[in-house]
């Protein structure tokens, strides 16, 4: 007997399980079961396994009986008349669906070709075993399976127009693309997924060639000219919010410019962009550190005593300012009310973002890299027909990665631009090496990619030729502007005094345990210690206990907490994180005498 | 030669390096040659020598550190005995230098005496050398619960080849089990509870005790392996007892080793077990492939047996023998520390690195090291 399990549970024995299964399977090709079902038995276990429930992955599979698919001429006909839908295949029993259970006991042909009386199955398209981003990769197949895997990661971050009614919302830290082009060598996934409505890259001319080194360890050159012609151009697009809060006893924030008399009150001149509402304009230059929306909120603790009290009584600022490091215009300002009813103002920003050195741009092969130099056009090197590449990329990129699909869309493309069409380079099922290459040649241009070209400085012609054509480059939402970031002096923490951390604070580098090391080895404990004086404070201590003494700065005396006046008291010098330990031992009833001792 | 000459440059230059020049130069090398030499040598060694103020210790612990992030590989196996791993890379850095009390694979090398260093009789030597159980020389072991009674039949074969004999086997169980009786029964042992209260559970307690029960070798060796060392056959063994080994007049003792560092220390003392620590992280790193310099390693051996027992790097070793309160809260637990510190009122006196870094003040390390002191017109110092 055969146990029976339907999701997990029991639910009766059967004698014969080989037929109860292939039973279910018929009725669910007829209809008569729902599509829905999937099943195996397990031969090990002796038991059956019913799936019916919600959750699991499935994929669809041609039916084969025979060794020959189901699915005729007279289907696909039909469906290309529109007379047949898909749903139409799954009700006939074609197409089913099945689960990673199910797949256990099937065997599945890759293509028609290596179909076998044991084949219950087929792929419907070698390409359905990869995932949306990765047939978006042309030539897929020609690729390494790591860089397929980087190839369709960096799609998804690639600049583009994610969505076209972008100008009307007010997501966070949106990116386009300022003129993005659909892609010359495309997959079926292009068409399919409607590509040209949302591309997200441009088709330029590529090079690959050394130059000056700027392009080692996957950097790339871009050309001046193509860039002020609009490539990888993008803009960048963020909302800052400001909301009038209600808080307990009636007070509420107010969104307007701050009096004079309001506790932070900053200069007038970071107020200048603002207008009577409080708000700034639209198309307002702005520089970090300007106020964008002016607003006022209530004292943050308020007592009954406190209402004779004019310096807690007084209104504080909280203003949204433009962070640091951020620059632009002001694009869109929005007032509104939210869910609460409290007025709710957002402030767009928008900021051109011109290709940069340090900005990362990719191929569609997982071939990143970032732009190392910006070449003068009349500097970059030119080929015998007047071409001037728009980008140079290092050939040491290629032999260690195996991206031969980078190499191919670079020829596919050289042969789309010249006869004005689409490359096709779906994966496992793309235009031929040869036909590209045979076309090229028909074109007029050497067969296998190579150019003749001279160097832009001194015109000379190169010894070698160089490999050039058009290709589909991305520019990544990776860019330096939204990650340069130094300091020297600057703001620091309120407990240790130590510098704050991270670019959005105006912090520090820091420098660690293992750095300080360094130092240690080389025996530079002066530098060292001038490294970590961010925190030095001079403290005053008393002599006779070793305490912290308190300085009176009015009196301009110094006394001790527990020893009284009459007391000798010495300035010492300390990172002011060690007064905090010193203090803490205190708080834990440990005493820290500090006993002092001549530096000489 | 000149040995007048050489007398005068024992204080000045180690007397490796004064051997080495006697045996370089020739005989009739004439007085003031022989002092060139010595000069140049002299002059050679001393720029050689670390500075006094050079933070040797953190070099040393950077420099075996940081090819310690490299390493791969956490086992090395032998061939043919898939039982034999020997734990490798950081894993055993690790243990060497923490002391760990149980090795995850501790070893021997046992080195032999003629003949049995050319290959003779290795074999059998081999198999008494290891610790034998009673589970290994029997087909089978049974409990009866009939007449309550474990019944064993033992392995011939096994025992032939181990030279232990029916009735060794019987007075052994007979010493080591209490309360029980041991007879011969035809083919069979037969052991019988000699009380009343046989409950089964303590036949199978006892069952379980007769399994594991020690017959021959050496205690604490569980796998041999005769192998070819060079020119030689040598016994490399999982297990140690180095103490028992060593006293076995078929070993060569003056190269008998163990890779149990305290092991050593007890049975050979502490100068052994210092150049045990030292082989066995050569060895690691060694193995890996990496290059640390000896002199980094030799720190780190010396520090651990400085002060005549060895010593882990951890904070129960030497660790817990720094002198600062700040330095040792500094490394593990510093609550511990710090309570315990302020309950006896300990002083910290800031001479270290670690301590001087907290407080922000100069390190007494390389350039922070020398003071100035002044002398005014009357000739006082300064204070």
């Amino acid at each position: 007997m055969t146990e029976v399990y339907l999701n997990g549970k029991f639910v009766g024995d059967v004698e014969n399980p080989v037929e109860f299964v292939d039973h279910i399977i018929t009725e669910r090709r007829k209809g008569v079961l729902s599509p829905n079902i999937n099943v195996l038995y397990v031969k090990e276990n002796d038991n059956i396994i019913i799936e019916a429930g919600k959750g699991r992955l499935r994929r669809p599979l041609l039916v084969i009986k025979e060794g020959k698919p189901l699915l005729t001429e007279k289907h696909v006909s039909q469906l290309e008349k529109g007379e047949l839908t898909w749903s139409d295949l799954i009700n006939q029993g074609i197409i089913e669906y099945l689960d990673a259970l199910e797949e256990e006991n099937v065997l599945v042909a890759f293509t028609e070709e290596e179909l076998t009386p044991e084949h219950t199955h087929m792929e419907i398209s070698p390409m359905v075993q990869l995932g949306l981003c990765a047939s978006l990769v042309p030539f897929g197949n020609h690729n390494q399976s790591t860089r397929l895997n980087a190839g369709s990661k960096n799609q998804k971050q690639a600049l583009g127009l994610y969505i076209a009614n972008y100008l009307v919302r007010m997501d966070m830290d949106v990116n386009i693309l300022q003129t993005p082009q659909m892609p010359i060598v495309n997959t079926i996934m292009h068409e399919i997924s409607e590509y040209d409505k949302h591309p997200s890259g441009q088709n330029i001319i590529v090079a690959i060639m050394s130059y000056k080194g700027y392009n080692m360890e996957d950097a790339i050159i871009l050309n001046k000219g193509s860039i002020e012609r609009g490539l990888g151009r993008s803009t960048y697009y963020r909302p800052s919010i400001a909301e009038e809060l209600r808080y307990s006893g009636g007070l509420v924030d107010q969104i307007s410019i701050p009096d004079k008399e309001v506790k932070g009150y900053r200069s007038e001149k970071d107020y200048r962009l603002l207008e009577g509402d409080g708000i700034i304009y639209p198309e307002a230059f702005i520089n970090e550190g300007d106020v964008l929306i002016g607003k006022t909120s209530p004292p943050r603790f308020l007592s009954s005593m406190d209402e004779y009290n004019l310096v807690s009584n007084m209104r504080r600022e909280s203003s949204v300012t433009v962070k640091h490091g951020e620059r632009g215009y002001v694009d869109f300002v929005l007032i509104t009310e939210n869910e609460e009813g409290n007025k709710l103002v957002q402030v767009r920003i928008r900021d051109q973002r011109v290709p940069e050195v340090g900005d990362k741009f990719t191929s569609r092969h997982g071939q990143k890299g970032v732009v190392g130099l910006i070449v003068n056009h009349t500097d970059m090197p030119f080929s015998a027909s007047g071409i001037v590449p728009d980008l140079i990329f290092s050939p040491h990129s290629i032999p260690s990665r195996m991206t031969v699909a980078h190499l191919l869309e670079l020829i596919g493309g050289k042969v789309g631009a010249l006869s004005g069409r689409f490359i096709d380079g779906t994966t496992f099922d793309s235009e031929t090496e040869e036909d590209l290459r045979a076309e090229l040649l028909k074109c007029g241009f050497r067969e296998n990619g190579t150019e003749t070209m001279y160097n832009g400085m001194t015109g000379e012609m190169f010894e070698a030729k160089i490999y050039m054509g058009n290709m589909y480059y991305m520019k990544l939402k990776h860019m330096v502007a939204n990650k340069i970031h130094s300091r020297a002096r600057g703001p620091v923490q309120l407990l240790t005094r130590q510098p704050t951390e991270g670019r959005a604070k105006e912090g520090g580098l820091r420098l660690g345990e293992m750095e300080k090391d360094t130092f240690v080895a080389h025996g530079a404990s002066l530098l060292l210690k001038e490294r970590f004086d961010a925190d030095r404070t001079i403290v005053p201590v008393c002599e006779s206990c070793g305490l912290i003494a308190i300085k009176d700065e009015f009196k301009n005396k110094h006394f001790c907490p527990i020893c009284g006046d009459d007391v000798e008291v010495t300035n010492i010098e300390l990172a002011y994180a060690f007064k905090l330990i010193l203090d803490e031992f205190k708080s834990l009833c440990i005493y820290p005498k500090l006993e002092l001792k001549g530096k000489y | 030669m000149d040995e007048e000459l050489l007398k005068e440059y024992s204080e000045l230059l180690p007397q490796k390096v004064l051997d080495e020049i006697k045996d370089a130069v020739p005989s009739n090398i004439s007085k003031s040659k022989l002092k060139e030499i010595l000069d140049k040598t002299l002059e050679e060694y001393n720029t050689m020598k670390v500075s006094p103020g050079e933070c040797v210790g953190l070099v040393g612990a950077e420099s075996i550190g940081e090819p310690g992030t490299q390493m791969t590989l956490n086992t090395f196996h032998f061939a043919g005995v898939s039982e034999m791993n020997v734990t490798m890379g950081l894993p055993r850095i690790i243990e060497i230098l923490d002391c760990s009390k149980s090795l995850s694979t501790p070893m021997m090398e046992i080195y032999l005496k003629s003949p049995l260093n050319k290959g003779k009789g290795i074999k059998e030597f081999a198999e008494n050398v290891k610790e034998t159980k009673l589970r290994e020389c029997i087909k089978e072991i049974s409990v009866n619960i009939g007449n309550s009674s474990i019944e064993i039949s033992l392995d011939k074969e096994k025992m032939d080849l181990l030279h232990i004999t029916r009735k060794k086997l019987i007075s052994i169980m007979d010493a080591s089990l209490k309360g029980f009786t041991v007879k011969e029964n035809d083919e069979l042992i037969v052991v019988k509870p000699r009380g009343k209260d046989d409950t089964v559970n303590s036949l199978f307690k006892a069952k379980e005790k007769l399994k594991e029960m020690y017959v021959s070798g050496i205690k604490g060796i569980t796998q041999v392996l005769p192998v070819k060392k060079g020119e030689e056959y040598i016994i490399i063994t999982a297990g140690t007892n180095l103490k028992v080994v060593l006293e076995m007049e078929e070993v060569d003792a003056t190269r008998t080793i163990s890779n149990d560092s305290l092991e050593i220390s007890e049975i050979l003392g502490i100068e052994a077990a210092r150049e045990s620590v030292l082989n066995e992280v050569k060895k690691v790193i060694d193995v890996q492939g990496l290059n640390v310099d000896v002199r980094h390693i030799m720190l780190v051996a010396d520090i651990m047996c400085i002060s005549g027992a060895v010593k882990g790097i951890t904070r129960y070793g030497v660790v817990s023998e720094k002198s600062s309160v700040l330095a040792r809260a500094s490394f593990e637990t510093p609550l511990k520390h710090i309570i315990n510190a302020s309950i006896s009122g300990e002083r910290d006196h800031l001479n270290s690195v670690v301590e001087n870094v907290m407080l922000n003040q100069v390190i007494p390390i390389g350039c922070g090291m020398p003071k100035l002191v002044l002398e005014n017109e009357k000739g006082e110092k300064a204070k």
